[in-house]
């Protein structure tokens, strides 16, 4: 059956996400709360947190191109970032929007720069994971 | 849901972040009973629960409340971190008005920061949450809720003196009783262990926080 197929896909694919620590037990939590009632909330918190993310890295990305970084503005939309990405488990994601944090405080222009290319090369490679399931 | 037998807890939570209120309001609605409003900034929170401008200087009314939402609300849950009005500005302006201090308040944070709580729990409110909230933590509220719904009662009643009483069956509604024992300094675990006691998960599979 290909619903059985896809099934097994989809846990192959999140116990590699948990082992690889790119995926935490929040996740799970977003797992718990789906049912029969709400069948679709995973993929909807999950497509929002796609949205949502690429309209701030591409923010992040302009604000930081500027000679005179605003820090206090990429401070803001690194917590809102890493607000979301705990919220959904992407815990890789959370771990890098951590050290950006300090890099801000720190007014660290290269850590900055650093760990927002580590943010989009974590949210690729969980968005490239994810779409082999999901669509 | 056509429950009529048991209580509905209403409850209004605030989060300026979509995620964390779709995942707010699942969680709470995932325990039942619930309706759940959920709104994205502290004013909009005081415009659903009708708060006046000039709420402060007048003496708590002995007429019904002209904004319904206000008595229907049995627990406001709020995030800490919000552009312009921040929760604990939202909880000051609920303890400063005679018609909304009584409903129980409950903050959400990302951030353990002890002095922060401190200050929350003794403007008021009644729990502090650590985000990302879990369904272990719903658990706590319900204490909150039913206190909430004592109020409720209470304004109905007063409500209900002060007009003639309708030709109408009272409402039947069974308080759930409370079914865990009281922790006691349970708001305090936050700062002491930084984990509520109830999670079995820990947050991070052993790789450390950098």
């Amino acid at each position: 059956m290909a619903l059985k197929a896809l099934k097994s896909q989809l846990k192959a694919v999140l116990e590699s996400l948990y082992t690889e620590g790119v995926l935490d037990h929040q996740f799970d939590q977003l797992q718990a709360l789906q049912d029969a009632n709400n069948p679709g909330f995973v993929v909807e918190v999950v497509t929002l947190f796609y949205e949502d993310t690429e309209k701030t890295l591409r923010e992040l990305t302009k604000y930081l191109e500027q000679p005179i970084a605003d820090n206090q503005r990429v401070d803001s939309y690194v917590h809102q970032l890493k607000g979301s990405s705990s919220s959904i488990g992407a815990q890789q994601i959370k771990l890098a929007c951590i050290d950006f944090h300090q890099a801000c405080l720190d007014n660290n222009k290269d850590g900055c720069l650093q760990a927002l290319n580590k943010i989009k090369y974590e949210f690729y490679h969980l968005q490239s994971k994810f779409k082999t399931v999901i669509q | 849901m056509g429950m009529a037998a048991e209580a509905q807890f209403h409850v209004l939570a605030v989060d300026d972040s979509l995620i964390d209120r779709k995942l707010i309001e699942r969680l709470l609605k995932n325990s039942s009973y619930q309706a759940v409003t959920a709104v994205d900034s502290g004013s909009k929170a005081l415009e659903f629960l009708g708060l006046r401008e000039d709420d402060q200087t007048n003496p708590s009314p002995p007429s019904v409340p002209s904004n319904h939402h206000e008595m229907q609300v049995n627990l406001i849950i709020t995030d800490y971190c919000m552009p312009g009005m921040t929760g604990y500005d939202l909880l000051k302006k609920i303890k400063e008005s005679s018609s909304l201090k009584d409903i129980p308040v409950v903050i959400m944070s990302s951030e353990n920061v002890p002095s922060r709580i401190n200050r929350c729990l003794e403007e008021g409110a009644e729990e502090f949450l650590l985000k990302p909230v879990q369904l272990s933590d719903v658990n706590r509220l319900r204490p909150h809720l039913l206190k909430g719904k004592l109020r409720e009662q209470k304004l109905q009643q007063q409500q209900q003196q002060l007009s003639p009483p309708p030709p109408q069956l009272p409402q039947q509604q069974q308080l759930q009783p409370l079914q865990q024992p009281q922790q006691p300094n349970n708001k305090r675990k936050s700062i002491e262990e930084g984990l509520s006691p109830e999670r079995t998960r820990p947050r991070y599979s052993g790789l450390a926080v950098v």
